[in-house]
C-alpha cells in the first residue's frame, strides 16, 4: 500500500493553482473539469511520481470554521520536506509569500510556516 | 479632608490595591516552570503563533504538553499582562511584555548608600 493522494480545501481552485504551480513550483498532475469545479491535483517537482495533493473546493459548511480556527493557531496541514529551509524561505519571501513563522531550529529539524493564499498554512521542514 | 481629597484618597488606594493584585498575578504566573519556558521562547522573537510556541516547547524544553495545556498557560500569562496578543488577518500572534517583570525587579533594589529606603516599597501585599 502507498499513500497516493492527500487533499486540502482551497478557497478558490484557480488561486490554488496559481500559488502551488506558479509560486511554489509544483506541477499539475490531473486537471479534470467536474461541472462547477475541477479535479485538480499537483505533485512536487522533486517527487513527480509521489503522492498527489488534491486541491479541493472549500464548499462544505464545516470547512470555514475549522480552517479559521487552525489558521488562528498557526497550525499547518501540509508539510513539505526541503533541503535548505532558510533558502526556501528567502526565495518565497522574495516571491511575496507571507510566513507566519520564519525558520526556527527545532533541534532535529528546521521548520517554517507560510500561508498558501487559499486558506491553509503549509510547513517547510528541513531534517538536520 | 475635603470631598475632593477623600475622592482622591479612594482612587489612590484602589490604584494601589489594583497594582498589588496585578503583581500577585505576575508572581503566580511566573511560579510555573512551563510558563517560564514559554517566556524563554517569546523573548527570542515577537509574534509567535500557538503552533510555533508548541514546537519550541516540545523540541527545545522537552515539555510533553498538549496544545490545549499550552494554550491555557498562555491565557494565564496574558491575564498577568506578561504576554500580549495581536491579530493580523486570520493569524493570532503572541509576544512577551516585560513591563511587569521590570517593575518587579525595581521593587527590592537597595537604595544608594546614604539615601533612606522608600517606605512604600516595603509594604506587604494584601491577602
Amino acid at each position: 500500500m502507498k499513500f497516493r493522494m492527500l487533499s486540502v480545501f482551497t478557497d478558490d481552485q484557480a488561486r490554488a493553482e496559481a500559488f502551488y504551480v506558479g509560486v511554489l513550483g509544483c506541477q499539475v498532475r490531473h486537471d479534470i473539469p467536474l461541472g462547477e469545479y475541477r479535479w485538480l491535483t499537483v505533485v512536487t517537482p522533486d517527487d513527480p511520481d509521489g503522492p498527489e495533493l488534491l486541491l479541493e473546493p472549500a464548499a462544505h459548511a464545516a470547512v470555514k470554521p475549522w480552517r479559521d480556527a487552525l489558521m488562528a493557531d498557526g497550525i499547518p496541514l501540509i508539510q513539505i520536506a526541503v533541503d535548505d529551509c532558510q533558502a526556501e524561505y528567502d526565495r518565497l519571501v522574495a516571491a511575496g509569500v507571507i510566513f507566519t513563522q520564519a525558520p526556527v531550529d527545532m533541534g532535529t529539524v528546521v521548520t517554517a510556516v507560510f500561508d498558501d493564499t487559499c486558506g491553509n498554512l503549509v510547513q517547510l521542514a528541513q531534517m538536520k | 479632608m475635603t470631598e475632593f481629597g477623600i475622592a482622591l484618597w479612594n482612587l489612590t488606594c484602589k490604584y494601589s490595591l489594583a497594582y498589588y493584585l496585578c503583581m500577585s498575578d505576575v508572581y503566580k504566573a511566573l511560579a510555573e516552570p512551563a510558563r517560564r519556558a514559554i517566556l524563554d521562547e517569546l523573548i527570542e522573537r515577537d509574534d509567535q503563533t500557538l503552533f510555533e510556541i508548541c514546537g519550541r516547547l516540545a523540541t527545545k524544553h522537552d515539555f510533553a504538553m498538549s496544545r490545549q495545556a499550552i494554550s491555557q498557560h498562555l491565557q494565564i500569562l496574558e491575564d498577568a499582562d506578561l504576554v500580549r496578543t495581536r491579530r493580523q488577518g486570520r493569524y493570532k500572534y503572541h509576544s512577551i511584555n516585560t513591563e511587569p517583570i521590570e517593575t518587579s525587579m525595581k521593587r527590592w533594589r537597595r537604595p544608594e548608600s546614604g539615601t533612606p529606603a522608600n517606605p512604600s516599597e516595603s509594604e506587604g501585599e494584601p491577602g
